[in-house]
């Protein structure tokens, strides 16, 4: 077991908090770096779509795992972004530009769906999101001068400034920059006293008010920001595809979203990668499981719906912090070789305490 | 007279809704969960009459007992093996698992060959009869929802207000401590509850089938039932069948009257005017916690 010994102030709040950090993050960035020389075609495609989604997933996880709000209509976000990036795409923006008007729309449409989340909380908030998701939805598909209905929308290659991404590489470059960026910015925010104050709103709003955080200016900037990300992603989303359609957007896709936050682990800045990781391979997984399956199983339409259902099942019963608990438990069970205990991480069960009265 | 004959079918498509918003605020009262999985049990209790109807051959009214027994019993079950285990662990953990366990049925509906992805009709005995009111035309399998729900609610009402178990299940959705503690048996009374809800999602299914058709995503029709539930209150069982009926009839009415586009919506926009106006609903109570 490590213990760090502090003699600053600064080591509460930095970045690398040891040498095993630094050492491990260079090397992920090393390979994230050359990846584009490492992978092939496919595999990079691959990644490239883990990127995308560890945005969504961070901007998620911001409001669901950090400020305890909870979006069954996130994929509308993504849509705002996808379309507005295809549409100024098509008129030659810059892509910088173009990014952060995804970015700004996305985030007054979240300041919008944030108004109703100040008055009404839980499950409430849970059914306006889900009805704001379905509106977007019908909306994307019926304002069809602007982003093609139901035939969808074709999008344009990235280009900045003359220099155009239209290869596998240039674009993952694109992506890589883009996360990682998202990814220094969520976590500078959640060290900051704004991410203090989410932390606090979704520990407790009544305590939260009583230390003087205004409930309604921080819930409001989360669905601000977390909705940035997802357009952010949404945009990315949009050049990946090269093609997007409404369908694209529905209540499968938000329940997708979610899904990636809660099996990677609510509440950490990892499980949104980890989710994200998930997301992505489990197709691949399910698809190499086919060949050691009888047909009857195997060609199924339903099979892979059975697998992430039974899937999301199990990690609700048996690990509700995600992948990201999993592998903090196996760390701890290495550092703390041979006293690790049982229910080290076991949280305190309670007799079913009303969430009405929250 | 066309209004009249919309804002009917409205009504009978709201009982629908309000029929699965039951299904949610029963177990909402009951657990303080909501359960997303409402939905895909009505769809799974129209496969089970239609399995009974058409591939077994028995008769309706046969079929229809037996499926709502084996549909409660798939609830009591669903209860028992995953929901238990987990109660007292954050409400969105739950609402999580419910999406997972809609996606296991409807998953394990189309895997079933030659049947899954298919759409079926659902032939009831009532099915084409139609009723003439003075140049109102009514389907039968219209007036049989309406009736159905009325029955339903009676005998719901009537459970509720003065058998034992209802009194009983009152006393553990106000406060499940106290009832502990005053010797009912909360846990017991949870799985009964959600036994009692996909029963009525059942109903709900068996009495949609001759309308529309079965097919294994006719679950999503419960994503419409949230609305309902919501504009009643979500702690009201009255209010759910009001609150269903509600967004029916402004369903119908929109897809008469406005354009095109607006009738799929129109439940939204109404639990959002509702939700931003008056979130706890028409007979929702309101709390507030005291610290």
């Amino acid at each position: 077991m490590r213990f760090i010994f502090k003699t600053e102030y600064d080591q509460d709040i930095r970045l690398a908090k040891h040498g095993g950090h630094v050492f491990w993050y260079s090397l992920l960035g090393l390979f994230l770096i050359t990846a584009p020389w490492l992978l092939d075609e496919y595999w990079l495609a691959q990644l490239t779509f883990v990127l995308i989604y560890s945005v969504v997933g961070l901007g998620l996880m911001l409001l669901a795992g950090f400020t305890g709000l909870f979006s069954i209509g996130h994929a509308a976000f993504l849509g705002v972004g996808a379309y507005t990036e295809a549409v100024l795409a098509a008129q030659g923006w810059p892509f910088p530009l173009s990014l952060a008007m995804a970015a700004g729309l996305s985030a007054a449409v979240g300041a919008v769906v944030g108004l109703p989340a100040l008055r009404v909380k839980g499950i409430y908030l849970g059914i306006a999101t889900l009805a704001f998701g379905f509106i977007v939805e019908e909306g994307l598909a019926r304002w069809e001068s602007v982003t093609g209905g139901n035939a969808g929308k074709h999008v344009e290659a990235v280009q900045v400034f003359g220099w155009k991404a239209d290869t596998e590489a240039g674009f993952y470059a694109v992506c890589l920059a883009v996360t990682v960026l998202s990814t220094l910015a969520v976590i500078n925010l959640l060290r900051a006293p704004t991410g203090r104050a989410f932390v606090a709103i979704r520990d407790s709003e009544i305590s939260a008010q009583s230390m003087g955080i205004h409930l309604a200016r921080y819930k409001t900037m989360s669905f601000m920001i977390s909705a940035a990300l997802a357009g952010i992603g949404g945009a990315l989303y949009a050049h990946k595809m090269q093609f997007i359609s409404p369908d694209q957007f529905s209540i499968l896709q938000s329940i997708d979203l979610l899904l990636m936050v809660v099996i990677g682990g609510l509440g950490s800045i990892h499980g949104a990668f980890l989710g994200a990781i998930f997301l992505i391979t489990m197709p691949q997984l399910i698809a190499l499981g086919k060949d050691h399956l009888p047909d009857a199983i195997a060609q199924a339409p339903g099979l892979q719906a059975v697998v992430y259902g039974v899937v999301l099942i199990a990690f609700v019963l048996f690990e509700p912090m995600g992948l990201y608990g999993r592998w903090l438990k196996i760390r701890t069970w290495f550092q703390l070789f041979p006293f690790y205990r049982k229910g080290m991480f076991k949280r305190q069960k309670s007799f079913q305490k009303s969430d009405r009265l929250k | 007279m066309q209004e009249l004959q919309v804002i009917f079918s409205g009504v009978a498509q709201g009982c629908i809704y309000g029929l699965i918003a039951l299904g949610f605020v029963l177990i909402y009262k009951a657990t303080e969960t909501v359960s997303f999985a409402q939905g895909d049990l009505m769809m799974l209790g129209a496969f089970c009459g239609l399995g009974l109807v058409s591939w077994l051959g028995w008769s309706y009214w046969l079929a229809v007992p037996s499926a709502l027994a084996a549909m409660a019993i798939t609830g009591w079950l669903i209860e028992r093996a995953v929901i238990r285990p987990i109660l007292g662990q954050p409400a969105f953990s739950v609402v999580m698992l419910t999406f997972g366990l809609g996606y296991v049925a409807r998953g394990l509906i189309t895997m079933i060959p030659n049947v899954g992805t298919e759409t079926h009709a659902f032939a009831a005995p009532y099915k084409d009869t139609t009723f003439d009111l003075g140049g109102v035309v009514l389907g039968a399998s219209q007036v049989v929802v309406v009736g159905a729900t009325a029955a339903l609610c009676l005998l719901l009402y009537l459970v509720f207000s003065h058998s034992r178990v209802g009194i009983a299940m009152q006393a553990s959705s106000q406060n499940q401590l106290a009832a502990y503690y005053m010797g009912i048996p909360v846990k017991r009374l949870n799985g009964l509850v959600w036994a009692l809800a996909a029963a009525v999602a059942t109903v709900a299914g068996l009495l949609l089938a001759p309308i529309t058709f079965v097919h294994a995503n006719m679950g999503f029709i419960g994503l419409k039932a949230f609305p309902a539930a919501v504009v009643g209150g979500f702690t009201s069982l009255p209010g759910a069948i009001v609150g269903g009926v509600i967004i029916g009839v402004v369903e119908a009415l929109a897809g008469f009257y406005l354009p095109e586009g607006f009738k799929d919506v129109a439940a939204y926009i109404v639990v959002l005017l509702m939700l931003a106006l008056k979130p706890n609903g028409l007979f929702g109570e309101n709390l507030r916690k005291k610290v």
